[in-house]
Formats: structure tokens, sequence, C-alpha cells
């Protein structure tokens, strides 16, 4: 059963009435149920969440209609307006990758591979899992660092790829639009300094200011993989990881 | 022709005096997009990258003629920014704007049906690179150098997947009429369906590349629109086949929740609708490349 809702009047009581109808539930009961929904409606709005849930709802034997359970999900988006949701967070039901994540302004979901991903968009970072699993690799993580990926920003994210012990391969894949290649290139050698990374790097740059990029990170003197194209990097990074684990690390060097 | 802008397309940018509207201002009128002003409440008589800045749209719009905005403005402010677009009779609004409470986006879409379908301002984001004709203007935040002038029309949910098209496309020659970001949030402007129209009518676009990902039910709607009403052979690509159900992946609208919203159903349904679709991303270029071979 489905019923649509007008977003400029909210949910009215005849809508309500017909569930109440549909479910089969005791006519004496409606104006009941009606209240039920009508609460259901408002907790929906009022607190910007994208799922409300009853289940089991249940008719008690004195005519009362029940919840005996819910679930509710709320728009990330709209926590800056509602402080008192945020503070519910329970971070022991979190993967301690993805609170990190959270905590540091990084879009992170933990997978089970061992190739570590850092990318830019959304998009991008599902398209680069994608081109890993097909290239013969597993990805660890799907990882966006957003827009206007600072160098900081980029150690950050180093850092929480390699906080995965399962990680044996990182392969960052930069299309910069928002961001330069030059400081996303900057960032990649800072990271490479201040954190400890002892598995291959390739990294994949494209974009504004590709070339100032590849120069920063030719310039560095660090072992760093490079790949020009999305299935080049996504094959390096297999390759590399492949020999890194058989104890062959001459990927390591500079190409 | 192209979609949505053209060379002459006078724009304004909403929330111009931010660090990232600054930047991509001067970049959008480096790359010869008509950019005539800006808005920001409050900081009217200003000027920002030698444009002049007013309180209201309604004022950049009597002032400057302008017809299309590009909107930077925060997401808590976000949504009224647009609606203050349509209701100064722009015609066509970006909205670049990432983390837009979807509830706010649902009063933006009711309140723009206040107006006539044919006097409507169109919509494309929010949470999106913006829109390019190349050659001709740029509104958004897109790397104008990676884009060819062409007869491909691109259209994607993905900011940097669009990119990498476009990229790929360059790599083998070929250009674009227009490339659209429809954007990454589950409530916005304009859907595929809408997008696909407009090529579909756009002599310059001959080839229409598509670019999905898992999560809501757009590129089935538009499988079924390209079933029934395009005529131009449609290469399409979905991002997410490794990705797990049930979880968000980075963009707000990017999650499997419901029955035909994984990159292989959809890939399945879009097959089925008579659309090419690139097994990977990697070869989106090789892909189109081929059917524009085929269709000449």
């Amino acid at each position: 059963m489905r019923s649509t809702v007008e977003p400029a009047v909210g949910l009215q009581d005849f809508q309500c009435r017909q569930i109440a109808f549909k479910l089969g539930i005791d006519p004496a009961l409606t104006q009941s149920m009606v209240r039920t929904l009508q609460g259901c409606y408002r907790a929906f709005r009022e607190h910007d969440a994208t799922m409300v849930e009853i289940n089991p709802l249940v008719v008690t034997g004195d005519s009362r209609i029940l919840a005996l359970d819910a679930k509710m999900t709320f728009d990330d988006n709209a926590l800056f307006r509602h402080p008192h949701i945020s503070e519910l967070r329970d971070k022991s039901q979190e993967d301690p990758r993805e609170s990190r994540a959270a905590d540091r302004g990084l879009s992170y979901v933990g997978l089970e591979g061992n190739i570590g991903c850092i990318v830019n968009g959304a998009g991008l970072a599902m398209a680069t899992m994608d081109t890993i699993k097909l290239a013969g690799g597993e990805p660890a993580n799907f990882l966006d660092i957003g827009g206007g990926a600072t160098p900081e920003r980029v150690a950050k994210a180093f850092r929480l790829v390699m906080s995965d012990d399962n990680v044996q391969a990182v392969l960052v894949n930069i299309f910069a639009g928002i961001n330069r290649c030059d400081w996303v290139a900057e960032g990649v050698v800072q990271a490479l300094r201040e954190v400890q990374v002892n598995v291959p790097v390739i990294v994949r740059l494209a974009g504004t200011n590709v070339e100032e990029g590849q120069k920063i990170l030719a310039k560095s003197g660090l072992p760093i993989i490079r790949a020009t194209t999305l299935m080049e990097a996504a094959e390096r990074s297999v390759q590399a990881w492949q020999s890194d684990s058989i104890g062959e690390p001459k990927l390591r060097a500079v190409k | 022709m192209s979609i949505l802008i053209d060379r002459n397309t006078p724009v304004i940018v909403q929330g111009i005096t931010g660090k990232m509207a600054r930047f991509h201002t001067a970049d959008m009128v480096k790359y010869g997009t008509n950019v005539v002003g800006g808005v920001v409440p409050g900081k009217g008589g200003m000027e920002v990258e030698g444009l002049p800045v007013f309180d209201t749209v309604a004022e950049a719009v009597e002032k400057t003629g302008a017809e299309a905005s590009l909107v930077f403005v925060p997401p808590p402010f976000a949504a009224d920014s647009i609606m203050e677009a349509a209701d100064a009779g722009i015609k066509y609004c970006v909205c670049i704007t990432d983390g837009i409470p979807a509830q706010d986006m649902i009063q933006v879409k009711r309140y723009m049906y206040r107006y006539p379908k044919e006097k409507r301002m169109v919509l494309t984001g929010p949470n999106c690179a913006g829109t390019i004709s190349p050659g001709k203007a740029l509104l958004g935040i897109m790397p104008g150098h990676i884009y060819l002038q062409g007869n491909v029309g691109i259209v994607g949910r993905s900011g940097t997947l669009g990119y990498e098209a476009a990229a790929q496309l360059k790599a083998h020659g070929i250009g674009v009429s227009t490339s659209v970001g429809i954007g990454g949030d589950p409530i916005n402007g304009s859907s595929f369906k809408d997008i696909l129209q407009r090529f579909e009518e756009d002599d310059d676009t001959h080839v229409i590349c598509m670019i999905g990902e898992i999560g809501g039910p757009q590129e089935a709607e538009a499988a079924a629109y390209i079933k029934d009403h395009v005529k131009k052979p449609v290469v399409a690509y979905v991002a997410g086949l490794t990705a797990p159900k049930g979880r968000t992946m980075g963009h707000a609208g990017a999650i499997i929740s419901a029955f035909g919203e994984s990159a292989s159903e959809k890939v399945e349904i879009l097959s089925a609708a008579g659309v090419t679709v690139a097994p990977n991303p990697a070869v989106i270029g090789d892909t189109i490349a081929k059917v524009m071979k085929e269709a000449a």
C-alpha cells in the first residue's frame, strides 16, 4: 500500500483513514490509527528523517494501538540543525575506520580487500574500486576526499587508509576540478614524509595543473609509482600489491 | 546549438564573495563565459573580479539581464537561494553546493511548481560540477581544458567521473556538445530523463553518454524513456559494481536500498532498453568511439 504526501500541505487525515481501512483495523480505532500515522509523519518532518519504521505495530486486547519497536534513519546533511540527534551517535556500533573518517570529515566505507583507495569524487571513487576489481584486485575501502582537497586533507586520508591493517598497496586517483593536481601532489609528498607508509603507493593525477603535479611527485625522490590512465593505475596497483606481497618490492622504484 | 547554455548566456554567481566562488568565477570568465555579476545579501555595491555584486537576485536580473545563475551558497542557505533565483526570473540555475538537507530540496521542487512549465526555471544539481558547452561557456567548477568541442552529449551524477569520460573522449579526438552534471543528491533539479530529452532535440548532439551510479530510480526511468523516445545512440556506464548494499557511497543518493538500484541491475535495465553499456570506466571513451563509427 502506497500513499503519496503532498509536501506543501503534509499528510492528510483522509490518507491515514484510507491506510487504516485497508489494513483492516477495527473501525472504532480509526482515529487512534490516524494519530499514530500523523505522529510518524511529524517525527519524519521535524527531525529530517529519511525513514521512520514501526515494526511491530500491535492492537492490544484493550483496543489500544501500540508501537512495540521503531527504527529511524536521519539525513546526515540536516544534522547541523538537530544537535540532539548527533548526540545519539554511538561509536561503539560503528566500524572504527569509519568513525575516524567521519571525525575527520572524510567520506569512507570500509571493505574487505587490500588495495586502499584515495579518490576525489564519489562516482570516480566507485569507478576506481570497480576498475581495481576488474584488474584482479580487491578494494580495501571507498574514500572520497571531496573537492577542495588540501594537502592536509590528503595527509589525513593516508593516515586513515594506512590505519587499516589489511591495506597492502595504496592507489591515489585524483581528477582535479575544484582541487588542483599540484596541491594534491604536495599533499601526497607531505603525507608520505609524515605518515609511515610501508606499502607501494600508486598515484594517478589528471585535470587541472597536471604537469606541475607530476613534477612535484618526480622531484620528491619518493618511491611513487605513477600512472596516467585509470586502467593503468588499477593494473599497476594490483601488480605492485602482488609483487610486494611475494617479497619483490622492485616496483616501488620511481618510474 | 548546445543545450542549456551558450556563448551569450548572461550569468550571475550567487555567493560570489566566497573563496571557491571567486576562484571559479575567474576561471569561468577566462573560459569565455559571459559572467555579468554576483549576488550576496548585504554586500551589494562591492566588486568581485571586476564584477558588480548585488543584494538580491531580482536586482541583479534587472541591472544585468542575467538569465543563468550559479549557486555557491553554503548548505543551510542554498535552498533559499535557488528559490530566490526562480522567483527573480532566472531561466537556468546550476547549484554546486553539496550537503543540502533532502527536505529543503523537497521544498525547492514544490516551490518551483508555482510556475507554469514554460516559465519554470531549469535547475541542475545540487551537488554537481556544473554544465559546460565546450568552446562556448562554462557554468561550474570543471576544468575546461579537458573538453573538446563536438557532438557527444554527456549527462552524469558524478563530477569527476564525468571529467574522466571527457578526458577519454579527448584522447580519441572526440568532442562534447554539452556536458551536464545532475548531481549526486537523492532529490535533484533535473533527472537523466529531463536532460536526455534536451539532447534528443539538440542538432549538435549526435551521441549521448550517460554516467549513472548505484541508488535511486533515475537510471531505470531514463531507460524507459530511451526505449520509447530517444533515437540517438546512447552509451552508458554505471559506477558501483563493487559497492556494498545499504551503504551510502559518498553521494547522499548513492545507496542501494531497493530492488533495481544496484549497478548490475541498472546495467541490465539499460541494456534491455537498447543502451550500449561500457563494461568498465576505463573504456567509456572506446565504447563511444565504436558507437560513433558504427553510426557514421
